[in-house]
């Protein structure tokens, strides 16, 4: 039994395993070292994963649990493209570990503090679980895993503001239909081919094409759409981003949402990846307008915010379209930009939260009121947010540029000139939404007397140093696009290579 | 034309019960305004998809997924489960239960099975009358695995007959149950679950095994009561992170009826004090 064999399973099992532990931990720092340690542990061996991934020779590792050989064991399959995913939420939590724990001492009770980063480490493993199955009921327990973990983390929020209770308890509702209506869908591809592995799946499903497949991938489809807060099923999204502890909201906006519409991708281009007449109307019907749509009512909505973590999540809403936008291409380069954007918008919104989270260590509130003439008082932070902002809008020399780019180039050779126009268009919103924020904190003076005046102490450096970490990170990527943008074509080759599309 | 219709509507009366059960379900998810009826909305919504699964492993004739008696110790894999592996494809016709029943339409496979076995032991019969669900993929893996497993079992089955005639069906029947179960105890078979339930390298031992264990019960399949297992699991938990938010929602608020939680979320202006002194004296 040695190393390099039991190498994919140490991303899950080391935060699963680790996780309890934190609750017999003292309150205070203690939990809070530990689930970093944890956190930079998994990061390495997902790092390390995806080194190993890029370099082996079939392109993909299968690990076999319990050495039960699939279809009929679970197998933990690990390619590019899910490496990379992995890479990008064991990446971003060991960012915001570090970074949670004056934000969480102010925001959290101090007695739940292990429970939370127990609850933050469960989370964790069920997102890079998802990610990393080949299974395909194993995708729907890993997911409610994440899930669980995340409706505990929202509700901490009430500390706060109790609305975060209510923002869980919706959140709670739409996952568990979500979850339900992903696992139907499901047991109607198991009905029709008597399999659950995903390759398995895609095998026995070449070639079928009838109601019960078409009911299972739709039934897969809203399920999933649920999760991912497709346009117009993300009402949940932004109660819940807004009222969850800022930590919390870092952590999840970057990593929930990608892992998500990365389930969608595999799906639509694994298991369903053969000449399949559904997934075209799907396309065409469903996730192209859908996509649109998302990209300019959550963009425009966001505009309208007068609280700066709501206007984010309504952003990562109008994002997530341009990730569908990209997959419903049904091209390489489609599947590319969309991975590429997966990666890069993690980075950016990431950033971006953790900049309103030290705003709230700071001011106390995440109402656009706080931050007015922020670049005086809090340059740091301010200079995070504005960098980090620049990326979303997708201005050159950003990872948002480089995305921008990728998905202009799917667009124009899927032959959707009139979608590369409305993609520049919705650009343009973000420029307004973030432009205002912006406004207000470099050209407002700061308030001298009320709830908002705050003294000029810019915030702690255990959170500026991660969050620089991540901006550096938006910037560095916005230049040397090898890792995501060569990674992320090599992944989409791979992913519509079983599809059988790639030619 | 009236009486078809009835005999579809009943013979997959199952089928209706998810659905009812779905809709009933979904429409108090969303109709209710009481957060625990909401919740209790969600469980039913939750049990029909139960019961889905149960359906769908569910062959009829077949009993429960648990061992019964033999010298085997290991399981797994039977059943319905319509997989088409070697082993298993093979095991079906050879033993003569025949009828691989993705019990769709809640037929009696059971029945099909005794008749597929004095009809000869080439070909698995794969029933399934849910219209449009053709099993076609699993078919043809059946009848490509056949030829070549029907020779390798003959090989390892040293007593079996050449030629099964069609009438001497049940009598073949145990005669190759016996050679199975011969073939189980000599020297080098190793019953190990990968090495039977997967076929491939020993294919010709996972065919004896099969043969030896559908000789003597028909299982309905266990893999959708296991998932199903491991859902009822995922949604007590949720059920109970509803059920505490629900408490703390009643705490924080005094309500838990939709209607009134958002009138006091839309009155709370966001950094009000009072709002703030009510969420921590909540928490």
């Amino acid at each position: 039994m040695n190393f390099a064999e039991q190498l994919p399973v140490l991303p899950i099992i080391t935060p699963l395993l680790l996780a309890p532990i934190t609750l017999l931990l003292p309150k205070g720092r203690a939990p809070h070292l530990y689930a970093t340690f944890v956190s930079w542990l998994t990061f390495a061996a997902c790092a390390y994963l995806l080194a190993a991934v890029a370099q082996s020779e079939a392109g993909f590792f299968s690990y076999h649990l319990g050495a039960w050989a699939p279809p009929l064991g679970i197998e933990y399959r690990v390619d590019i493209a899910n490496a990379l995913i992995l890479l990008l939420i064991s990446g971003i939590a060991a960012v915001v570990f570090p970074f949670a724990y004056r934000s969480v001492q102010l925001e959290i009770d101090e007695r739940q503090s292990p429970y939370f980063y127990g609850a933050m480490l469960v989370c964790l493993t069920g997102l890079l679980g998802v990610t990393i199955t080949g299974d395909a009921f194993n995708v729907f327990v890993f997911l409610e895993i994440s899930s669980l973990a995340t409706y505990a983390l929202v509700a901490m929020g009430a500390r706060r503001d109790r609305r975060a209770l209510t923002a869980a308890f919706n959140y709670l509702i739409m996952g568990t239909i979500g979850a339900t209506f992903f696992v139907i869908g499901v047991g109607l591809l198991y009905q029709a081919t008597g399999t659950l592995n995903m390759a398995d799946l895609h095998d026995r499903l070449t070639g079928q094409s009838n109601r019960v497949v078409d009911a299972g991938f739709a039934f897969i489809l809203v399920g999933i759409g649920l999760k991912l807060a497709m346009f117009p099923m993300h009402l949940w999204l932004p109660g819940a981003y807004a009222y969850a502890p800022s930590a919390v909201s870092a952590f999840l906006a970057a990593t929930a949402t990608k892992m998500a519409v990365y389930v969608l991708i595999r799906f639509i281009y694994t298991v369903f990846g053969f000449d399949f007449e559904f997934l075209g109307a799907a396309f065409v019907w469903v996730l192209l307008p859908l996509g649109l749509a998302g990209m300019f009512v959550a963009s425009i909505v966001a505009v309208f915010q007068e609280d700066v973590k709501r206007m984010l999540a309504y952003s990562s809403v109008g994002q997530i379209g341009y990730m569908l936008l990209g997959l419903s291409f049904g091209t390489v380069e489609g599947v590319a930009a969309s991975l590429v954007h997966m990666f890069n918008h993690g980075l950016m919104k990431g950033a971006l939260f953790m900049a309103v989270a030290c705003v709230v260590l700071r001011a106390g509130s995440h109402s656009i009121k706080a931050f007015a003439g922020l670049s005086r008082r809090m340059p740091f932070t301010a200079w995070a947010f504005i960098l980090s902002g620049l990326s979303l809008i997708g201005v050159p020399l950003t990872v948002g540029f480089v995305s921008k780019w990728y998905l202009l180039q799917a667009a124009f050779e899927a032959g959707y000139w009139h979608v590369g126009f409305l993609i520049v268009l919705s650009s343009l919103i973000a420029l307004l939404y973030i432009g205002r924020i912006v406004e207000v904190m470099v050209l407002r003076d700061p308030p001298e007397d009320g709830q908002y005046a705050i003294p000029n102490k810019d915030a702690p450096l255990e959170m500026l140093i991660p969050m620089w970490v991540l901006v550096a990170a938006n910037i560095y990527f916005g230049l040397n696009t090898e890792l995501t943008g060569g990674l992320a074509t090599r992944a989409a080759e791979a992913l519509t290579f079983t599809a059988g599309m790639g030619q | 034309m009236m009486e078809t219709w009835i005999d579809f509507v009943v013979a997959r009366y199952n089928y209706w019960i998810v659905i009812v059960l779905m809709m009933l379900g979904l429409y108090t998810v969303f109709a209710r305004g009481n957060l625990v009826k909401k919740i209790v909305g969600l469980n039913i919504f939750q049990t029909s998809v139960f019961i889905f699964y149960i359906t769908m492993g569910k062959i009829a004739g077949g009993t429960a997924p648990i061992y019964i008696g033999g010298e085997l110790d290991h399981g797994g894999g039977h059943g319905g489960d319509d997989h088409g592996e070697g082993g298993h494809g093979a095991g079906h016709g050879d033993a003569g239960h025949g009828a691989v029943g993705n019990d769709n339409g809640g037929h009696d496979a059971g029945a099909d099975a005794h008749e597929a076995s004095s009809a000869g032991a080439d070909h698995a019969k794969i029933e399934n009358t849910f219209d449009a669900n053709d099993l076609k993929s699993a078919t043809n893996a059946f009848e490509a695995h056949d030829a070549e497993d029907l020779k390798a079992a003959a090989g390892s089955l040293h007593n079996a007959p050449d030629n099964l005639p069609a009438d001497i069906g049940k009598s073949a029947n145990t005669t190759l149950a016996d050679a199975a179960k011969e073939a189980l105890k000599t020297p080098g078979f190793k019953p190990e679950g990968e090495a039977a339930v997967h076929g491939g390298a020993n294919g010709a031992e996972a065919v004896a095994e099969a043969a030896a264990y559908h000789s003597e019960v028909i299982y309905t399949n266990p893999l959708p009561h296991v998932l199903i297992l491991t859902a009822i699991v995922v949604g007590v938990a949720g059920t109970a992170v509803g059920l505490a938010l629900a408490v703390r929602i009643r705490e924080a608020y005094g309500t838990i009826e939709e209607d009134e939680l958002e009138a006091m979320d839309n009155v709370a202006e966001f950094g009000d004090k009072a709002a703030e002194a009510a969420g921590s004296a909540g928490a």
